[in-house]
């Protein structure tokens, strides 16, 4: 037996891989973390260390020209005293809620087409719904004001027509000229995730609801709609989420009743020189899109659950 | 047109642009009768089935069902249900939602519906699944919540898709069963479609045979396999040996045939059909032959064992009988062998038959 083994460890070591290979060769979590690790390079160097810094910062206070890094709440404190914080907190919420929500019920028809209806180069459609894409953001929050403006394509179209005397000033400079904006400049984000959910649905399903007794109508309630929530659930946070901060879009086409929280920010950690007031109100934005999308999704969890 | 059957199809045919799909097809199905659609995939049965639920449109022709025609009626007001081939169950709702799914139409009181729903989970024995998500269910479980969800709306037909295709053998054995007592116990009409004939012939009261997009024929089983009317038919439903001849005389009854490799024989059966001269097939069964290691009075091929293949209860022989393309199939209980089972590969043997063994097949 001793000889067995005498004889046979050497060749053993001969084969077995040097200490790192042997241990992604046996375990698949390293393995896994390997494959892991340039996203995880950079989702700690480029999110969480800057993170980790605003969020530091954000108990900073502004000292003259200079950073008082004594812990304090004071920014907080400020931010929830001083009511135009809220307002634009709130204002910011609304917007983007209004976009994300004209943006799904938009996007879902089109989505849907491509779906259900569209038999041949789906592809194409979808990259011919996403070309907006391939311009720059700027290039089409311009070209916005272009269609919007007071001599705009709409509002010479209109006069053209004689459907309206003067121009008609709502549209841009405006909180509709923000969402508009926005809801063009996002729709590609809602049409994917939607398209894919409906494109997964079996077909069979809906037969089966035919065959038992289901119109088109209750089809689409019954099974369309609900499998496909999924979809829209994901729509709904790619756009509410990047919308509620942004801040490129309502300086540009927007009114004085259309700054978001976004522009603030940007005033604090620009004009203002406030950086710390910037860093908490960024915190204090982080920490209410994640509460809204929290209730969000409960409430979608639970109604998804009593559909029958 | 009045219709004779419960369903009646009336010369339907079914064109997928320049691909005809299904040719023709005119026949009848009774109330009641468990009817099967068997044929190789693509001879079009699906289609008669999707036609029949409202999911095709015939390109031609009528079909009743219970005197109705269906031609403008969508799938949803059919008084047909469908069991789908891969089930279909709805995988954001539980068994019971699943199962009441169509009954939303007729708003019954909540008490109500959930004692029909627990009266169909009885039937097919799924008492206590009512909870389960549809992938916390098995393949037959599926299956079963597909029938329930179909036969709690009472149809007057139910269609069945290949329903016990994905189920593995011993499973696809058992609900077989099952399909036939339930069919029995709610006395629905079944229209079932499958490519299996062992399963056809097990479970219908009568099958139509497709091929090609057409009906070959539509008969009961015991009819089909022992007067199969084609010599396509002959060939798909069990094994089958094939024999060619002329016709020489009719007479009293009698038909005088000159089989190839055989000889002059006489036969009883007087075919219609059939004019001296003619050329024609027979079929016989490997069982309705009788093997001698001597001659026999009477008709008989001479051949020479081929091949053997010992079965327990039974075995299968080849015989390789000159002036026949393929060897003759041969089945005997081993039990009824005798000597024959000593035989050697090669060694000279005899074939026999009852008279009324073969049968006379339409067509060259």
């Amino acid at each position: 037996m001793a000889d067995v083994q005498m004889s046979s460890a050497p060749s053993a070591r001969s084969q077995r891989p040097s200490g790192l290979r042997s241990m992604l060769y046996k375990s698949e979590t390293a393995r896994g973390y390997l494959l892991l690790s340039p996203a995880l390079l950079v989702m700690v160097v480029g999110m969480l260390i800057p993170f980790t810094i605003l969020i530091a910062m954000s108990f900073w206070t502004r000292d003259g020209f200079d950073f008082d890094t004594t812990m304090s709440m004071a920014n907080y404190q400020t931010a929830m005293d001083v009511p135009i914080y809220n307002a634009f907190l709130a204002r910011s919420f609304w917007i983007s809620g209004i976009t994300t929500v004209a943006t799904v019920l938009l996007c879902y028809p089109m989505a849907y087409y491509v779906a259900f209806h569209v038999h041949r180069n789906k592809m194409l459609w979808i990259i011919l719904m996403t070309l907006p894409f391939w311009t720059s953001y700027l290039l089409r929050v311009f070209s916005w004001k272009v269609i919007l403006g007071y001599e705009g394509v709409i509002n010479s179209g209109l006069l053209g027509l004689g459907l309206i005397d003067a121009p008609l000033e709502f549209l841009l400079y405006s909180q509709t000229a923000v969402i508009i904006t926005l809801a063009h400049a996002w729709a590609a984000f809602a049409i994917l995730p939607m398209y894919v959910s409906l494109e997964k649905i079996d077909r069979s399903l809906l037969e089966a609801a035919a065959d038992l007794g289901d119109g088109p109508a209750r089809r689409f309630f019954r099974i369309t709609l609900p499998l496909s929530i999924p979809g829209v659930i994901s729509a709904t946070f790619l756009i509410f989420i990047p919308t509620t901060g942004d801040y490129i879009t309502p300086a540009l086409v927007g009114g004085p009743n259309s700054p978001m929280i976004g522009n603030l920010i940007q005033l604090q950690f620009g004009a203002v020189n406030n950086w710390p007031m910037g860093a908490a109100l960024s915190v204090i934005l982080t920490l209410w899109i994640a509460a809204v999308g929290l209730v969000f999704l409960f409430v979608t969890r639970k109604s998804q659950e009593s559909v029958v | 047109m009045s219709s004779d059957g419960f369903i009646s199809i009336r010369n339907v045919g079914k064109s997928f642009g320049s691909f005809r799909a299904i040719e023709s097809i005119s026949m009848d199905i009774q109330q009641g009768e468990f009817f099967s659609l068997l044929g190789a995939s693509g001879c079009g049965k699906t289609t008669l089935l999707r036609m029949l639920a409202g999911f095709e449109t015939p390109s031609q022709g009528e079909i009743f069902i219970d005197g109705q025609p269906m031609s403008d009626v969508p799938p949803f007001e059919r008084p047909v249900n469908m069991v789908f081939q891969n089930y279909a169950i709805f995988p954001h709702l539980n068994v019971r939602d699943n199962i009441a799914y169509g009954l939303r139409k007729q708003r019954l009181p909540k008490a109500k519906r959930n004692a029909m729903v627990d009266e169909m989970l009885d039937l097919v024995q799924l008492a206590g699944y009512g909870d389960r998500k549809a992938d916390e269910l098995s393949g037959g479980q599926r299956q079963r919540v597909a029938l329930a969800r179909a036969l709690i709306l009472k149809p007057k037909v139910l269609l069945l898709d290949e329903p016990l295709g994905a189920l593995d053998k011993q499973l696809r054995e058992q609900m077989q069963l099952e399909l036939r007592r339930l069919q029995r116990s709610v006395g629905i009409t079944f229209v079932f479609v499958t490519h299996d004939q062992e399963e056809a012939l097990t479970l219908s009261d009568r099958i139509a045979v497709m091929q090609g997009g057409d009906v070959l024929q539509v008969d009961t089983p015991n009819a089909l396999y022992e007067q199969p009317r084609t010599r396509d038919v002959a060939s798909f439903i069990g094994t089958m040996n094939f024999l060619d001849g002329r016709v020489l005389s009719r007479v009293n009854g009698h038909t005088k045939l000159d089989i190839d490799a055989v000889g002059e024989i006489d036969i009883p059966t007087p075919h219609p059909a059939i004019v001296e001269g003619d050329r024609l097939s027979l079929a016989i069964r490997p069982e309705k032959i009788v093997l001698h290691r001597a001659a026999p009075d009477g008709p008989a091929m001479q051949g020479n064992l081929e091949m053997t293949s010992y079965l327990g209860e039974r075995s299968h022989f080849h015989i390789r009988v000159p002036g026949c393309v393929e060897p003759m199939a041969v089945s005997a209980q081993n039990a009824d062998l005798g000597e024959i089972r000593a035989l050697e590969e090669g060694a000279p043997v005899w074939l026999s038959w009852h008279d009324d063994a073969l049968i006379v097949l339409d067509g060259k």
